[in-house]
């Protein structure tokens, strides 16, 4: 029976196991696939920062001499250092007062519910789907009377309260998922609400935070409505650095190219540099 | 502690003298399009500051539809970010009657405003007073491939026509790999198509609006003109037309992929640079090609430097726009950065020019057609509006764009021209009874 059951079970096995491969090749074909395709256009980008303006609108091709005179016309024209100094001061700053105003929020309303949490979480995302412009004449005129057009302080509260909702959301799907017997027992244990939330909750979903911050921050970074239009020269950003190399008249799309690529850099490296915490905190919770 | 002192002391002067040097300047805030003859004030900085030691620049140069978002926003809210703002001669009027922009009736002796092109000062001024000075100007002409009419045997007239035009496409096109008889702009948008279809409209006897400011947009002018401009891209033009702008018009003409184009006067520097054209030696200007009428064959535009009468430093921005608008700025930019690359169109000096009539030799074509265009008359009926390819009311930004596409939507074949023309008359009209100019 044993030498029967051997028999009749092998072949299936084998056949599992092929199946079981090619589902997997399939799946690494279609990843590679997918994500070739959206790291192409980033790919061509940098690509054309490294052509000539006139190779730059030929027919396209990879074979070309590369040079670097892109970069040079646009380190001669503009202080990358300043802009990027804003885009980073604005960035972190946002994430940095959002994360604190988002902490408590989301403690709150993941483990102190009430009937209306639900709906404040919503009435919260659905802020997010107001079109900016509607708002931009308000917003520019109470900048303007307080002083903050074109600060970098200015920016900051726009971008806090730009990306406060997709933090708190984020945060709260984090802390729901905490199992809420590891904070009874620190209470039991006589801990303080403060204590509770910063030596217990903040470490077991660090994660997740780190992900929520990085995907601030990259929203903060590419964001270009508010930061053209509440900046001029002082607090301008990357966005503003790279809308100057834009042109309807003369050549320009390699000089857009070389600008981008720089303005991208840092935030492409840090993406790079933390893609496994980013994964992790994305995941976080996903499979129990 | 000795040295804790001296350090103190120290950082107090610094801090004293610092603070001085602090109130004796000014900083203006320039903003400005990115245009190379922007850019190459941009470089001349250092020349400004030297000359004015007393005033430093500050710049925001972005591309021309966001900037004239962000100047728009800030000039009628009054947040006084720019003390000095590139504007055109479509905004100009519109600005000055609401009072946002300082009058110029106070320029300094040495300016010699008399030398600057009257049609040009005309398109900047609000009841006879400038508002804004004008840093280039630009009308639009013919360009074409000397070396293909001869091996055709085509002669250029002194003044082509529309139908001339359209038989000479048709021999040129496909005289060579990739060639098209004729470039023209079919990006939609209304400082693209709807630019080089207004002069095309104009020329063939039509016009936006009659004098009670009803639009006129299916009457047979404008079918005939619309439809004369979809057969001539279908049949001569370049592959995907529609969306092509200046931008890649010149990029297709420098490359020699086309036999014609009739676009700006301020490509023409870049055509004849060598470095950045391979047509140079063969470039050949003709004026723009007229039909029914000549009157509003050509446009005029000028980039011009404005200040807003919410700036705060009116006395520093004035000797800014002043310095850059100038004969002294024009000579400067010719010795520096070579006589094809000054700023075009704007003074009469610069033509009497002999150096830049040597180094740009169709300064004569751009002179005279700077000089024809007349924005007050250039429809064959009376017309109520000023401009020749934009109508000088605040709608015409909308009404331009929305007209813009439906012309690209019968170009590319996705409507007939008259299902087009119709749908840009209902839409118009719409917008005018919302403005108030119908009942």
């Amino acid at each position: 029976m044993t030498i029967l059951r051997s028999a009749t079970t092998a072949p299936r096995s084998v056949t599992g196991l092929r199946s079981a491969q090619s589902k997997r090749a399939m799946i690494t074909v279609l990843g590679w696939s997918v994500a070739l395709v959206i790291f192409f256009p980033i790919f061509w980008m940098i690509l054309t920062g490294f052509k000539t303006e006139s190779a730059a609108i030929a027919d396209p091709t990879l074979i070309f001499s590369p040079t670097l005179e892109s970069y040079q016309a646009v380190q001669a024209r503009s202080g990358y250092t300043r802009f990027a100094l804003n885009s980073v001061a604005v960035a972190f700053g946002s994430t940095f007062f959002a994360l604190l105003l988002a902490i408590p929020a989301a403690y709150s309303m993941a483990f102190l519910p009430t009937k209306r949490t639900k709906g404040t979480l919503l009435w919260m995302l659905s802020t997010k789907m107001l079109p900016p412009v509607g708002v931009l004449v308000p917003i520019y005129l109470i900048f303007r009377d307080v002083g903050l057009l074109d600060t970098r302080t200015g920016l900051i509260i726009i971008y806090t309260l730009m990306n406060l909702p997709i933090v708190v959301w984020m945060l709260y799907t984090f802390f729901k998922d905490m199992p809420k017997d590891i904070l009874e027992a620190g209470r039991m244990d006589g801990a303080s609400t403060f204590q509770e939330v910063f030596f217990l909750l903040l470490p077991l979903t660090l994660p997740g935070i780190a992900s929520t911050g990085l995907l601030s921050i990259i929203l903060s970074w590419n964001e270009a409505f508010w930061s053209l239009n509440l900046t001029s020269s002082k607090a301008a950003p990357l966005t503003a650095y790279i809308a100057s190399f834009s042109s309807p008249e003369g050549l320009f799309w390699a000089k857009l190219s070389a600008a981008s690529t720089m303005a991208i850099a840092p935030i492409l490296i840090l993406g790079w540099m933390t893609q496994k915490q980013m994964v992790r905190g994305l995941t976080f919770g996903a499979v129990k | 502690m000795r040295l804790a002192r001296h350090l103190s002391v120290t950082t107090l002067a610094a801090a004293i003298a610092m603070s001085g040097h602090a109130q004796a300047q000014t900083e203006i805030t320039v903003a400005t399009v990115n245009n190379n003859d922007m850019v190459i004030m941009q470089s001349l900085t250092d020349a400004f500051e030297e000359a004015h030691p007393d005033i430093t620049l500050d710049w925001v140069v972005l591309e021309e539809n966001v900037l004239r978002q962000r100047m728009t926003t800030d000039i009628a809210t009054g947040g006084a970010q720019f003390d000095v703002m590139t504007i055109g001669t479509y905004e100009v009027p519109i600005w000055a009657e609401r009072g946002w922009l300082s009058p110029l009736d106070n320029l300094p002796d040495d300016y010699n405003e008399d030398d600057l092109l009257t049609s040009v000062r005309d398109g900047l001024s609000y009841n006879d007073t400038l508002h804004a000075l004008p840093f280039y100007a630009e009308s639009s002409m013919m360009y074409y491939r000397k070396d293909l009419f001869e091996e055709a045997g085509i002669e250029m007239t002194d003044q082509p026509t529309w139908e001339e035009v359209r038989g000479w496409a048709g021999e040129l096109h496909g005289m060579e790999d990739d060639l098209a008889g004729i470039c023209l702009r079919g990006k939609p948008g209304w400082g693209e198509n709807m630019a080089f279809v207004s002069t095309l409209v104009n020329t063939f006897g039509g016009r936006w609006f009659d004098e009670d400011w009803n639009p006129e947009l299916n009457s047979d002018a404008w079918v005939n003109a619309v439809q004369f401009y979809v057969d001539l891209l279908n049949d001569y033009g370049p592959p995907g037309a529609s969306s092509n702008g200046f931008n890649e018009n010149l990029a297709l003409f420098s490359r020699g992929n086309c036999g014609m184009w009739v676009d700006a006067t301020s490509a023409a520097g870049k055509l004849y640079d060598g470095d950045e054209s391979d047509v140079a030696d063969s470039l050949g200007f003709a004026p723009a090609p007229i039909a029914e009428t000549p009157k509003g064959s050509h446009w005029l535009w000028s980039w011009a430097l404005a200040i807003p009468a919410s700036s705060e430093n009116q006395d520093a921005a004035l000797e800014f726009v002043t310095w850059a608008t100038s004969q002294e700025y024009i000579e400067l930019v010719g010795e520096t950065q070579g006589w094809t690359s000054v700023p075009p169109g704007t003074r009469e000096s610069t033509y009497a020019n002999e150096q830049y009539i040597e180094a740009a030799p169709f300064a004569d074509f751009v002179l005279k057609a700077i000089q024809d265009a007349d924005p007050t008359d250039s429809t064959l009926e009376p017309s109520p509006y000023v401009g020749v390819q934009f109508v000088g009311i605040p709608e015409f930004q909308s009404i331009g764009t929305q007209v813009g596409q439906t012309i690209a939507a019968a170009l590319t074949g996705d409507t007939t021209v008259e299902q087009a023309l119709d749908s840009a008359q209902r839409a118009t009209e719409r917008t005018m009874q919302r403005a108030g100019y119908l009942d």
